[in-house]
């Protein structure tokens, strides 16, 4: 009988398996769950997006595009980089659509890194760079953010990652799941540090344009000597609810995109086409859709903040994406256990902040991508788990 | 700001004022204070529950009744409209341009009783020189609300 085991990767199996999968498959087939638990909009993708899908279907064009992806639509993304965060991408040499942010956070990583390059990832956040910095052979050193510092990377912090053997930086602002971003002046000081190295940033921006309390989004590769060290990483699945049509750009001077592009090229050919059409739409005329979203989530976020805070789970503001952070260390419970019993016994299902890497520990995240309606709902449910976890 | 109170209960006419000074910022008291000047100043003319009768037995008939009619002299179309509107089965009366000058939304226990409104009530007015009756037979979305959609918006309970 063929052994698994040996044909196997080891580089692969030795990657853990999400430790909260048991937990995820029993909150999925779960029935009537009252749930904040996805990362993912709840708006439908705008209409004339659809629409324009649609269209672009209607007149067969269910070709590969170049593998760099539309150049109709890399212009856009161009005018849009430029308009929105002042930067300017070259549409022919500097831009490649991907499959979602996630294929151009794998190339990227893949792309610049050797056996033992050791790359920089702050957490809690998104859970792909660990595993695909070991797919890639890298190997990741953790940056714990802390809340007291609003779960930003401190110059402090990256000053002891650094080692001779750094390779780059990840950028994870604004942050899934802690909602913390990172400022111009926070980034000025990350920037004082990187120069006159090698160091490459790969810099998720995929919440860029989810920032609040009249926050504009800064992309680090703004900064005054990043934008030659940036891989500058955004998407269309949050911005515009798009996130089954699986597409994302990856932005950076041109000797690191050919070579990103080139791994695209094997990989993937091209992006999905019908979502490029789609895509193009959404840069060009969705600001106002956009801006009712952020307008909406707003509402939530201060509902949801305000409503843990009341429980006596502290909860900081977040400032961008769509979930709130709150700490459970009042309840003396770990967050694995405060979710488990939370969804046991109340239905409603959160995430533990152990799913975003240890320092995630007495933290959970709570997603507002749900109806104000539905957050009452929620909140009031965990508020009674909160007094027969008292009483008991 | 009152604007945002009045969006936020024209969504849900049940928030609760402590929700509403969650999202808005405001006091509770502030927030119930302001509520209730805009009621008395008749800019909050009601709370009603959006009912998909269709999923209640005892359910309903609607029908869109369009009118012409020839207008009064000074009154023009309004003294036609007021007393339409005094019926209590008469959900809604607007002025219309194009075809027709008047719609009526009327909702009533049964088709039969539909008709005989329409023939005993609204034709027999003087002015209205003739009606158009349409009953509504199914109801897909109202009040910005999808009544057919599926509870299940296809994301599961949880993802990272
Ligand atoms: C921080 C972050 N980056 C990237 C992604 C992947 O998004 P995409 O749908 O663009 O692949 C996610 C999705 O949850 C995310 O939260």
């Amino acid at each position: 009988m063929i052994n698994y085991k040996n044909i196997l990767s080891s580089t692969v199996q030795d990657i853990k398996p999400s430790g909260i999968r048991k937990f995820f498959d029993i909150a999925n087939t779960m029935e009537d769950v009252i749930s904040l638990g996805v990362g993912e909009p709840d708006f439908r993708t705008p209409w004339q997006v659809r629409s324009a899908g649609i269209h672009s279907l209607e007149q067969a064009n269910t070709r590969y595009t170049s593998n760099k992806g539309l150049e109709a639509l890399r212009e856009e993304i161009s005018v849009y980089t430029k308009r929105k965060y002042g930067i300017s991408y070259n549409p022919e040499t500097e831009i490649l659509v991907t499959v979602g942010g996630s294929e151009a956070i794998d190339m990227a990583l893949r792309a610049i890194t050797e056996p033992g390059d050791e790359i920089i990832i702050p957490q809690p956040s998104y859970v792909c760079y660990e595993p695909i910095t070991r797919l890639a052979g890298g190997v990741p050193v953790i940056i714990h953010t802390k809340a007291e510092n609003d779960f930003k990377v401190t110059p402090e912090e990256l000053k002891q990652a650094i080692s001779e053997k750094t390779k780059a930086l990840i950028l994870p602002y604004p942050c899934n799941p802690t909602g913390g971003i990172m400022g111009k002046e926070d980034l000025e000081q990350l920037a004082e540090i990187l120069q006159d190295t090698d160091i490459v940033v790969i810099s998720d921006e995929i919440y860029a344009e989810l920032t609040f309390d009249n926050i504009k989004h800064t992309s680090a590769a703004s900064i005054p000597g990043m934008r030659e060290r940036t891989v500058l990483i955004n998407g269309f699945s949050k911005t515009f609810s798009m996130t089954g049509w699986r597409l994302g750009y990856a932005c950076a001077p041109e000797p690191l995109l050919n070579e990103i592009t080139k791994i695209h090229q094997y990989a993937i050919m091209c992006a999905p086409t019908t979502s490029q059409y789609a895509a193009i739409e959404a840069l060009r005329s969705c600001d106002d859709v956009v801006r009712d979203m952020v307008e909406e989530y707003d509402m939530r976020r201060k509902l949801i903040v305000k409503g843990f805070n009341q429980l006596g789970l502290t909860c900081r503001e977040p400032k961008g994406a769509f979930y709130a952070f709150p700490s459970i260390q009042s309840t003396g419970l770990t967050s694995e256990e405060f979710c488990e019993r939370l969804l046991y016994s109340k239905k409603v299902a959160v995430v533990p902040g152990t799913a975003f890497g240890d320092s995630g520990e007495g933290f959970i995240r709570a997603s507002y991508c749900y109806s104000l309606l539905h957050i009452e709902k929620a909140l009031h449910l965990i508020g009674e788990f909160l007094e027969e976890l008292k009483n008991n | 700001m009152n604007n945002k109170i009045l969006k936020l209960l024209e969504n849900n006419a049940r928030m609760s004022n402590e929700t509403i000074s969650a999202i808005t910022g405001l006091t509770e008291e502030e927030t119930k204070h302001r509520i209730e000047n805009m009621e008395d100043n008749g800019i909050i003319r009601g709370y009603k529950a959006l009912i998909d009768w269709e999923r209640v037995e005892d359910s309903y008939v609607s029908a869109i009744i369009e009118l012409k009619v020839i207008p009064k002299a000074r009154l023009g179309f309004e003294e036609i409209a007021a007393h339409i509107a005094q019926y209590p089965n008469v959900e809604s009366v607007f002025l219309m341009s194009g075809a027709c000058d008047l719609c009526v939304i009327v909702k009533c226990k049964t088709f039969h009783e539909v008709s005989a409104f329409v023939a005993k009530e609204l034709a027999v007015i003087e002015g209205i020189t003739s009606t158009a009756t349409q009953f509504i037979m199914r109801r897909y979305k109202d009040f910005g609300i999808e009544l057919s959609s599926a509870d299940d918006d296809g994301r599961g309970n949880i993802s990272l």
